[in-house]
C-alpha cells in the first residue's frame, strides 16, 4: 500500500488540533462550494438549465447540483426564462422567502431585458424586482455559459466580506 | 359524411357564406350562432370546437368586434368556420358556447380577457391570462403593443418595489422576423435601427 508523503499535509502532532485562517475565507469557501440554485425555470432556457443539471455538463462539479424548489432551502434564484409581469410578484415572494445570504443569476436575454418580447405582459429585465447579481447573454445561453456564471458567481462571492463586515461596522 | 353547406343553408337561412380560403364558413347572427353551432355538430358531425376566437376591426368600424370559431370533424377531418358579428361596440356580447363544448371555457375566457367581450351564460367569466385587476384588454385595436402604465397585479409588493407596469422600449420595433434571406436577418429584429450603426439610416 501506497501511503502519501506526509510532510505536505496538516501535521496535527507539531500544529496541533487548530487551523488559523480568516473567518471570511472559511465561511466563503463553505457557501461558495454548497451553492443550492432555486430553479426559477419560467420558458425555454429552463431547458438549458435541466441540461446544466443533468450528467452531460452536470454543475455537481461546482457544488450547485441540489435545486431545491423550497425558497428556504436554496441559496441561488436562476431566473431562466421569461418573467411576465403576473409572474413577477410571485418570483418577489419567492426571492422574498429565500433566506440570507442569497444570489440571483438573470440567464438569458429574457431575465435579463425581456429580450425580445418588447410587450406589454413582460417585465423587462428581472433586476426591476430583484438584484441580480450576474447576467448571462444568449437566447438560450448554452450549459457552458451558465456553467460560467456560477464560477463568475463564486467569485464574486469570494470576495464578499461574510464575517468581518459584521465585526467592523464602520470599516 | 357529407357537406353540411345544403344543411345549413335549408335550415339556417340567416346564415350567409362568408369568403374563405380554406375551410367552408358562414356569417349568423348572433341570435342563431349557438343553434347553427349545435347543428353543426349533432348532424353534421363536426364534434370538435378547435378555437374560438375574435376579431377587432378597429373603433371606427362598426360592427366592430366579430367572434369566430373553428369546427373540426374527427371522422370526416374537416374544418368549418363560423363567423357572428356583436350588436354593440362599447359592450359586446355574445352567447357562450359552453353548453355545447366545455372546451370553450377556457377559449372563451380568452377571448374576454383580450378583447373584452362577454360571452352570455358562461359559468366563471374571468381573465385567464393577465391578472383579474388589469384595466385594459391588450388585443384591441387601439391598445399599444408597448402597453400601457399601471399597477402591478400584488400592491404589497409593488409598494415594497416601488415597481410598476411601464411601457416596453420598443427601440425601433416591434420585432419581427423575415422570412428569407441570410439567417442573420431572418431572426426577429427591429425594423427600424437607425439606432445601430452597422446598418444603413432609414
Ligand atoms: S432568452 Fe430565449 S431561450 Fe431564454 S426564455 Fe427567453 S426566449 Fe426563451
Amino acid at each position: 500500500m501506497v501511503t502519501a508523503p506526509n510532510e505536505l499535509t496538516y501535521n496535527s502532532k507539531i500544529e496541533g488540533d487548530v487551523v488559523v485562517t480568516r473567518a471570511d475565507a472559511a465561511i466563503n469557501w463553505v457557501r461558495n462550494h454548497s451553492m443550492w440554485p432555486m430553479p426559477m425555470g419560467l420558458a425555454c432556457c429552463a431547458i438549458e438549465l435541466m441540461a446544466t443539471a443533468s450528467s452531460r455538463y452536470d454543475i455537481a462539479r461546482f457544488g450547485a447540483e441540489v435545486m431545491r424548489f423550497s425558497p428556504r432551502q436554496s441559496d441561488c434564484m436562476i431566473v431562466a426564462g421569461t418573467v411576465t409581469y403576473k409572474m413577477a410578484t410571485a418570483l418577489r415572494r419567492i426571492y422574498d422567502q429565500m433566506a440570507e445570504p442569497k444570489w440571483v443569476i438573470a440567464m438569458g436575454a429574457c431575465a435579463s431585458t425581456g429580450g425580445m418580447y418588447r410587450s406589454y405582459a413582460v417585465l423587462q429585465g428581472v433586476d426591476r424586482i430583484v438584484p441580480v447579481d450576474v447576467y448571462v447573454s444568449g437566447c438560450p445561453p448554452r450549459p457552458e455559459a451558465l456553467l460560467d456564471a456560477l464560477m463568475k458567481l463564486q467569485n464574486k462571492v469570494k470576495r464578499e466580506r461574510s464575517a468581518s463586515k459584521l465585526f467592523h461596522k464602520s470599516a | 359524411m357529407t357537406d353540411a353547406a345544403p344543411a345549413v343553408a335549408q335550415n339556417f337561412p340567416s346564415a350567409s357564406p362568408r369568403p374563405s380560403l380554406d375551410c367552408p364558413a358562414w356569417n349568423v347572427p348572433p341570435a342563431d350562432a349557438l343553434a347553427l353551432l349545435k347543428s353543426l355538430r349533432d348532424d353534421s358531425g363536426y364534434d370538435m370546437l378547435v378555437d374560438v376566437t375574435a376579431i377587432d376591426w378597429s373603433a371606427e368600424k362598426s360592427p366592430r368586434f366579430t367572434v369566430v370559431w373553428h369546427l373540426y370533424s374527427t371522422t370526416a377531418h374537416r374544418y368549418v368556420r363560423i363567423a357572428a358579428e356583436c350588436a354593440s361596440a362599447a359592450d359586446p356580447v355574445m352567447p357562450s358556447a359552453t353548453g355545447l363544448w366545455p372546451a370553450a371555457n377556457w377559449h372563451e375566457r380568452e377571448t374576454f380577457d383580450m378583447f373584452g367581450i362577454k360571452f352570455a351564460g358562461h359559468p366563471d367569466l374571468r381573465r385567464i391570462l393577465m391578472w383579474d385587476a388589469y384595466p385594459y384588454f391588450p388585443l384591441r385595436k387601439e391598445f399599444p403593443l408597448a402597453g400601457i402604465p399601471t399597477d402591478l397585479p400584488d400592491p404589497d409588493i409593488a409598494a415594497g418595489m416601488k415597481a410598476k407596469v411601464i411601457p416596453a422600449p420598443m427601440a425601433g420595433g416591434p420585432f419581427v422576423a423575415t422570412p428569407g434571406g441570410a439567417m442573420s436577418d431572418a431572426e426577429p429584429r427591429a425594423k427600424d435601427e437607425s439606432w445601430n450603426e452597422g446598418r444603413e439610416k432609414k
